[in-house]
């Protein structure tokens, strides 16, 4: 009885069969259009790349490479630089990795290392994820309405009394670097939280447990073994964290102050690369257009290097764990 | 020799208790760092408390059926709503989704099933990486050099099409992750039978990964609904409700943007009540993605 599809399969009565024409076609086509999709994506970022260099070489034939290092913006007699931006940009997004890369890693850590039962683990790793939804104009919005009152105190103090520092130079007027960085840290802490916890999930168990076969405190087998370990994935988080932060427009463009300005000082208002574009480009005249295009293709390649950079780090050291937990 | 040493522990006085005593200095640095570690970590969780408390009340107490049937008010006028901005982030979302859901998916089908060690989806795979750290300000930048500026208008087409470039490497690469967890005997049976490739993709691999699928859909939307830099020069924004799609078009982010920098108490008061229904829809969404995506094994 039970054998009968059997029997009924070996005289090639199965329901398997070649397939037909119109389906061989069918299958053909069906491939090809994917191939077609995966090409497409490829050829988005070329095109991208061609479309803003196209439109920022008139500016670049203009300005050449003075525009990098100039600190003058003047729409009316048509002098352009992004010196301040630039640096406004990389000092913002230093000061953020430093607050987010330490809280980020903190976090990781705290999450993986058995300070929780797993329960309020995951309960505390979905509010940390609910962090990166967010939007960035909400982040802006809070920043403007709760972090510069709440610094502003500190921020007085500390330019009354370390007024002689660089960093405390000036009085924080309301925008300004500190409650952009403060503000553009907790927007990259769960990028850098995430990237760290999958590089400590990546190390070895027995690793973990033979250090404290040693008799290693938690401390010791954390900061000695487990951290080290899981280096090279921490430090691509803490990349790839960085390229967030240099290319978050909304948040800073609504709490640095837009102001053309280098400082080194922490309560002065600043500009970056992103905000200026987000704040010039809607109202600019052609001829500021060029500038602003030249400006963005210098953000694209900024970022693309430091993006390429963490990725690659990311796919070394996850190819170096592979196949070892 | 070993059994001597075997009998001094069994017999002998007891060994180290394995409890550290906290006066070591070992464990006493052990304990101070575990906390410190807890103080980092509650206190990384104070801005989202924080977020959620101000929009809750400050978002909450302007709450009412006015702010999704009303214009934005100018000036000095009071009251009024955004639900022009709400259909008209709903609206672009849809654009984007329309775009990069058939390209990301159909992407992803060449990269896990088709020919994932070619050329083609290696440097797909790592494009769609580095686009997914592509500053949002830029894909607007894009669009206006590509669309508004072909157009010759800002309009929702545009917009759409800027939050499209932010969504598309989310849904491709969580849609490849999707269909690589297919158990390769379910694939190797269809094609025992006489399936062709594009059967078994149809009728086995995609059906089996829906559900992450979709985690990587809602992700994607979530992510585009709150984006605002990539529409502050493709869609720009209207203070009336949407006529058509070629015509500049309001959204919530951008209404927030605008409002937060004005000196009206009943404009900021507006930005907190967006906000709130804007984080609503982002969380809808990222909710969504975690229920789907939960593992049911």
């Amino acid at each position: 009885m039970a054998d009968k599809p059997l029997l009924n399969i070996a005289a090639g009565a199965g329901i398997s069969r070649p397939p037909t024409a119109t389906e061989f076609v069918a299958d053909r086509s069906f491939r090809f259009m994917t191939q077609v999709c995966a090409a497409a994506i490829v050829a988005l970022v070329g095109y991208i790349l061609w479309e803003i260099g196209g439109e920022a070489l008139p500016a670049i034939r203009e300005y050449h490479a003075g525009f990098l290092v100039s600190s003058v913006w003047n729409v009316s007699t048509a002098q352009f630089g992004i010196l301040p931006e630039i640096w406004g940009t990389l000092y913002s997004s230093l000061l953020a990795l430093l607050i987010g890369g330490f809280f980020g890693l903190t976090v990781a850590i705290f999450l993986t290392q058995d300070f929780l039962p797993p329960r309020l683990a995951i309960v505390f790793r979905t509010i940390i994820e609910m962090l990166a939804a967010i939007p960035s104009v909400v982040f802006g919005l809070w920043g403007i309405f709760v972090v510069i009152p709440a610094i502003r105190p500190m921020a007085d103090w500390l330019h009354g009394v370390l007024g002689f520092i660089p960093f405390f130079g000036t009085s924080l007027s309301g925008p300004g670097m500190l409650p952009a960085a403060i503000v553009l840290a907790i927007m990259i802490l769960p990028t850098v939280a995430a990237i760290s916890q999958d590089a400590l999930h990546l190390v070895p168990y027995r690793t973990k447990e033979a250090a404290y076969g040693m008799g290693a405190t938690r401390w010791e087998v954390i900061l000695q073994v487990m951290v080290p370990t899981a280096a090279g994935g921490i430090f691509s988080g803490m990349v790839l964290g960085f390229g967030r932060a240099l290319g978050e427009t909304m948040a800073l463009a609504m709490l640095i102050g837009n102001s053309n300005q280098i400082s080194l000082s922490l309560f002065s208002p600043a500009n970056t690369l992103a905000s200026l574009l987000a704040s010039h480009f809607p109202e600019a005249a052609p001829v500021e257009v060029r500038a602003l295009m030249y400006a963005a293709l210098v953000l694209l390649a900024i970022t693309l290097v430091v993006n390429v950079i963490g990725i690659a780090i990311l796919s070394v050291t996850q190819r170096k764990f592979a196949g070892k937990s | 020799m070993s059994t001597s040493v075997t009998s001094t522990v069994a017999t002998g006085p007891r060994p180290h208790s394995l409890q550290r005593s906290v006066g070591e200095p070992r464990a006493l640095r052990s304990a101070l760092l575990t906390g410190g570690a807890w103080v980092v970590a509650l206190a990384a969780a104070v801005p989202l408390v924080s977020v959620l408390y101000m929009l809750i009340v400050k978002g909450g107490a302007r709450f009412s059926t006015e702010l999704f049937t009303e214009l934005p008010p100018a000036g000095f006028e009071m009251g009024g709503g955004f639900g022009n901005a709400i259909v008209g982030t709903l609206v672009m979302v849809a654009i984007a989704a329309l775009i990069s859901l058939p390209i990301g998916i159909l992407a992803a089908v060449f990269l896990a099933e088709l020919k994932p060690n070619s050329k083609l989806a290696a440097t797909t795979r790592f494009l769609g990486k580095v686009l997914t750290g592509f500053p949002s300000i830029l894909a607007g930048v894009f669009v206006y050099a590509a669309v508004v500026l072909a157009m010759g208008s800002y309009s929702a087409i545009a917009g759409g099409i800027s939050l499209s470039v932010l969504m598309l490497p989310t849904v491709l690469l969580t849609a490849e992750e999707a269909m690589k967890m297919v158990p390769r005997k379910m694939k190797d049976a269809a094609l025992g039978m006489g399936c062709t490739r594009t059967q078994v993709i149809w009728k086995v691999v995609l059906p089996t990964g829906l559900p992450g699928i979709l985690t990587g859909v809602m992700l994607g939307i979530a992510r585009v609904s709150g984006e605002s830099a990539p529409l502050l020069f493709t869609a720009l924004f209207s203070n009336y409700w949407l006529q058509g799609l070629r015509e500049p078009t309001a959204s919530l982010s951008i209404l927030i943007y605008n409002f937060s920098s004005m000196p009206f108490e009943n404009q900021i008061e507006l930005a907190w009540a967006a906000s709130l229904v804007l984080v609503l829809i982002v969380l809808v969404f990222n909710i969504l993605s975690r229920i789907i995506g939960r593992p049911k094994f």
